[in-house]
């Protein structure tokens, strides 16, 4: 009867998990990306209910049912080789639970490949997104302006973020927007994003970078069109360029709080794609959007308005 | 390099384990002399070729390295137990499941599996040895030498800290300069080679030595997973072979397959260990299957339901496990295109899978079962690995993953495979034929005992791994804020780990309170089974069986014993028996030596070293050993000691 009481611990578990706890960050999603993910999620899991529940009864059917305690001591089980019958019926079933899943993976993958729905008449904003030991650094190539360890963005507008790496692979993860992807040192992927509520929401590094990677956080922080472009301009105007030592200095730090610039290192760094490109995995999307950096505004103020943020700096080491 | 760079400092942690291995290597040298047991350390065990005793030191291995692969759990356990614990500090934590990782898959589940395999599958197709009985010394050696190497890393050198998986770039000299992934290079690959000779000696024993009658599809289940397995392995260590000699190439010779500059693919890297790696998890679950098969068909007291299917479904299991490795890089940016392919081809692997789930259900059907440890194990078996198995499915819908990769979530995913996979399975196997080696069996109300503390922690342990992971915690991360939330979830499986401690020390007690005084039995089947093993005397004299068995039905034993078949006909004759070796243990040693000196890039002792392994290998190739003969004579007496007569 123990046996019972553990299964039944085990599927209330289970059921908590299923009721949709949406405290749980990638079951609370605030952008369609997500959205689209959190539903594959559930209905995933409702399907694996399904099957966990067929396997589950029979299973304690037959522990009840055919234990030798309750069977009369003379009694001596058949011998049955098999049932044709029966086993194909469990590999049919599984094949077209399979398949189900299969048409519902292909078409979802195939979507977050692209603009979300909805959105695709959009011109997305592009922000670069690159990881150094241990910092994210956001580039916003054509609002001229780079920041660190934070990214601002508009709602209910396409964001496609390019990811790479100055450094060993990481993974730039927005739970509450969507899935990840791998930024590489030799070639840039691609992460539409679109967020449709404002809010702080947490990124994250997920893929193991070395020593700092438990500190590789950042926040999003999306925001209406019109804020957004109010806080562009207060960058823009404020905030001083980024230059080459600096920003090589700043590679070579391991942690900084939040910094903010008035222009982006790709001018001088660029990302590796294009003629920069390493290599590439021969996916989709083609890589024939070279970025033209000539008629990038370099001539900002120098006023330093870095936001020092002492307390992020100083996470446990 | 300095003394104070060549041995690890800094951590009282560090300096505890050398004192204490120190210690304990003072303590076996001087117990060893003061008993006069070198001899027969060096005759008896050292030196063997009799795949008995070199299973018996493939598990006896493997349990040290359970305990060193827990305790290297428990730490990190204990600091995530709660946010912005001090316990560990990050280097610390990269290091532990770095070698966690390591240890339980390659230096714990494998050798565990390969010394069941090693017991059990000559004594299950009625052979007196495996087909190449030195080799098989020669395999241990290398897998004992590598184990022993990877180990020291952690107080000499430094241990690898770039995950199991060892992405490059983290994983080469830029990122990761110390020694610790020279270690991981070199250490696996030893052991690695005696892994693949251990696939080819077993795919020729199971194929050339059955016994008379044994077709194919007359094999004991085991037997028919162990081939599997075994083909698996000849098709996968080798890409890791190359694999890991690139990574040597790159760390030590200054060559750029893997870097960021100079045409060098990081994944080059991640696809040659997953080419590798998805097949690995088939070889220590795969075997798994079989030891629970032949344990649930011996306590229902049943034939096992659906044979055909159950080997069916291992052949398809196997071709398939090549076809999936990109499931675990999906957010790597292929396109979806790619990712939908390997996300079918992955799913596809849960129907061979719950194919042998409804016929191990069907086995119980009409049964009369009994819940022995053994069986206790393989019941709790069905419905975790249930749950391991469809939050697979789940991972590998590709729009899914991207959410749960690198996380919580797939951390208690892959535990609740391989825990009640694979450790259930050897510690089912252990139970279970453990009175076959030593005679007598564990006891069982500890054993229950045990069992119930480790399938109820477990379950405390990795259940809420699953809702951290969807609450967005990511895995490898040695600490967490406050305001996460992470706190109290973590804490709840911290607490199962411990109780999982408490379940493996009592199941060790249970081992050590047996040996003392659980009752010797003079029957050589005390579980009432039906495979050819328990046909035999137990313990089991160096050639296995006198006479060697003749087969009709797939279960030989069960129907020799319901009368219907004799299994041993005719008279003995001479045994042909192999000759023990110094040479295999001498080889591992000198491979150490070598593995030693290549991973702190000292060329002379390197190359000492390498001359030796070829100097080894042509004495062997000049040598003239044709083993030895049983005379009847000494059969006759044996068998009737064995029998309790006196001679
Ligand atoms: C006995 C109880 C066990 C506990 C409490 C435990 C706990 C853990 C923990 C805390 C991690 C690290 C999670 C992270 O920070 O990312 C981990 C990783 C891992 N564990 Fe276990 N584990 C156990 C048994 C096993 C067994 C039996 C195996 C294999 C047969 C295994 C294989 C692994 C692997 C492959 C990793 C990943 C290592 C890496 O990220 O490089 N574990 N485990
Ligand atoms: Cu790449
Ligand atoms: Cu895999």
């Amino acid at each position: 009867m123990k046996r019972k009481g553990l299964l039944l611990a085990v599927f209330s578990a289970l059921l908590v998990l299923l009721t949709g706890c949406n405290s749980l960050a990638v079951l609370n999603p605030k952008g369609p990306v997500a959205k689209t993910q959190s539903n594959v999620i559930i209905f995933s899991m409702l399907v694996m209910a399904l099957i966990l529940l067929v396997v589950y009864v029979l299973y304690i059917f037959m522990l009840t049912k055919y234990r030798a305690s309750k069977a009369a001591p003379d009694y001596e089980p058949p011998h049955v080789e098999g049932s044709k019958w029966l086993e194909f019926t469990w590999i049919a079933i599984p094949v077209v639970i399979v398949t189900i899943l299969s048409v519902v993976t292909v078409r979802t993958t195939n979507a977050l490949d692209k603009v979300p729905a909805g959105y695709e008449d959009q011109k997305p904003l592009v922000i670069y997104a690159s990881s150094s030991n241990w910092k994210w650094h956001f580039s916003y190539p054509e609002e001229g302006i780079e920041t660190v360890n934070y990214v601002n963005i508009p709602t209910n507008r396409p964001i496609e973020f390019r990811l790479y790496s100055y450094g060993p692979i990481t993974s730039f993860w927005v739970p509450q927007l969507g899935g990840q992807k791998y930024a590489m040192s030799d070639m840039v992927t691609k992460l539409d994003l679109v967020a449709e509520h404002e809010g702080s929401f947490i990124g994250k590094n997920s893929n193991f970078s070395g020593k700092g990677f438990a500190d590789m956080e950042f926040e999003v922080l999306a925001m209406s069109n019109a804020k957004y472009g109010e806080w562009v301009n207060e960058v823009k105007n404020t905030a001083a360029p980024l230059t080459e030592e600096q920003f090589n200095s700043l590679l070579d730090t391991a942690k900084v709080g939040r910094q903010t610039y008035s222009s982006t290192h790709l001018e001088f760094s660029p990302a590796p794609e294009g003629e920069h490109a390493g290599h590439n995995h021969g996916g989709g999307s083609d890589d024939n959007s070279q970025m033209d950096h000539s008629d990038m505004d370099m001539n900002m103020d120098h006023s330093d308005t870095k936001d020092d943020g002492a307390e992020h700096a100083s996470h446990g080491n | 390099m300095k003394w104070d760079e060549f041995f690890v400092t800094g951590e009282p942690m560090i300096y505890g384990a050398m004192v204490s291995i120190v210690v304990a290597s003072l303590a076996i040298v001087i117990g060893l002399t003061y008993f006069k047991k070198w001899g027969y350390l060096w005759r008896e065990w050292l030196t063997t070729v009799d795949h008995k005793r070199i299973g018996i030191m493939y598990i006896i291995s493997a349990l040290l390295m359970l305990f060193r692969g827990g305790v290297d759990a428990l730490l990190m356990r204990s600091q995530l137990a709660i946010p912005e614990n001090g316990l560990l500090d990050a280097q610390h934590y990269n290091e532990i499941f770095t070698t966690h990782g390591v240890i339980m898959i390659l230096f714990m589940a494998m050798p565990f599996i390969i010394g069941l395999m090693n017991v059990v599958v000559p004594l299950q197709i009625g052979a007196r040895d495996v087909a190449f009985p030195r080799l098989n010394a020669v395999s241990f050696w290398l897998f004992f030498a590598g184990a022993m190497l990877f180990n020291l890393s952690f107080v000499i050198g430094g241990s690898p800290d770039a995950g199991w998986t060892a992405y490059f770039p983290l994983a080469s000299n830029e990122f990761s300069p110390s020694v610790g992934m020279n270690y991981y290079s070199i250490a696996i690959q030893i052991a690695g080679i005696g892994t693949l000779m251990t696939g080819v000696n077993f795919i020729a024993t199971i194929l050339k030595m059955r016994a008379p009658g044994m077709k194919l599809m007359k094999m004991p289940m085991f037997t028919w997973s162990v081939l599997i397995t075994c083909v698996i392995i000849l098709f996968a260590f080798p890409v890791l072979t190359v694999a890991l000699a690139l990574m040597m190439f790159d760390r030590m010779f200054g060559s750029q397959f893997f870097t960021m500059a100079n045409g060098g693919m990081d994944m080059l890297w991640a696809n040659l260990f997953w080419v590798w790696g998805h097949p690995e998890v088939y070889i220590v679950i795969l075997p798994a299957f079989g030891i629970f098969s032949e344990v649930i068909a011996t306590f229902s007291r049943k034939n096992l339901y659906g044979y055909s299917s159950m080997v069916g479904s291992m052949v398809i299991i196997s071709l398939l496990s090549f076809l999936v490795w990109a499931h675990h890089f999906y957010t790597m940016g292929h396109g979806a295109m790619v990712n939908g392919v390997f996300s079918i081809t992955t799913m596809l692997i849960a129907v061979p899978t719950g194919v042998k789930i409804f016929n191990w259900l069907l086995t119980l059907h009409k049964g009369k079962i009994e819940f022995t440890t053994p069986m206790l194990y393989s019941l709790a078996f069905i419905p975790i690995f249930t749950i391991g198995g469809v939050t697979g499915v789940m991972l590998a819908m590709a729009s899914a993953d991207y959410q749960y990769h690198n996380t919580m979530f797939l951390v208690a995913h892959f535990h609740y495979v391989l825990i009640p996979g694979t450790v259930f399975a050897v510690i089912a196997g252990f139970y279970y034929w453990f009175p076959k080696l030593f005679g007598f069996r564990l006891n069982e109300r500890q054993g229950k005992l045990a069992f119930w503390v480790i399938a109820i922690s477990f379950n405390v342990t990795f259940l809420p791994l699953f809702l951290l992971g969807l609450n967005g915690m990511t895995r490898r991360m040695y600490t967490y804020s406050a305001d996460t939330g992470f706190g109290p979830l973590n804490m709840i499986a911290t607490i199962g780990a411990f109780g999982l401690a408490i379940g493996f020390i009592i199941l060790v007690y249970n081992i050590y309170w047996s040996f003392r005084y659980a009752p010797r039995e003079t029957n050589g089947d005390p579980w009432n089974a039906r495979t050819l093993e328990w046909s035999t005397h137990s313990p089991i004299p160096d050639y296995n069986f006198a006479i060697v068995p003749t087969v009709q039905g797939r279960d030989p034993f069960w129907e020799h014993k319901k009368g219907g078949h004799q299994l041993y006909k005719g008279n003995y004759e001479e045994i042909h028996m192999p000759n023990n070796s110094g040479q295999p243990v001498i080889l591992g040693g000198i491979f150490f030596f070598f593995g030693f000196a290549m991973i702190f890039g000292w060329w002379i002792p390197a190359i000492i070293g390498g001359l030796g392994v070829i100097v080894m290998l042509a004495v062997r190739s000049f040598e003239r050993d044709h083993g030895h003969h049983i005379p009847v004579r000494e059969i006759e007496e044996t068998e009737a000691r064995l029998r309790g007569e006196q001679a």
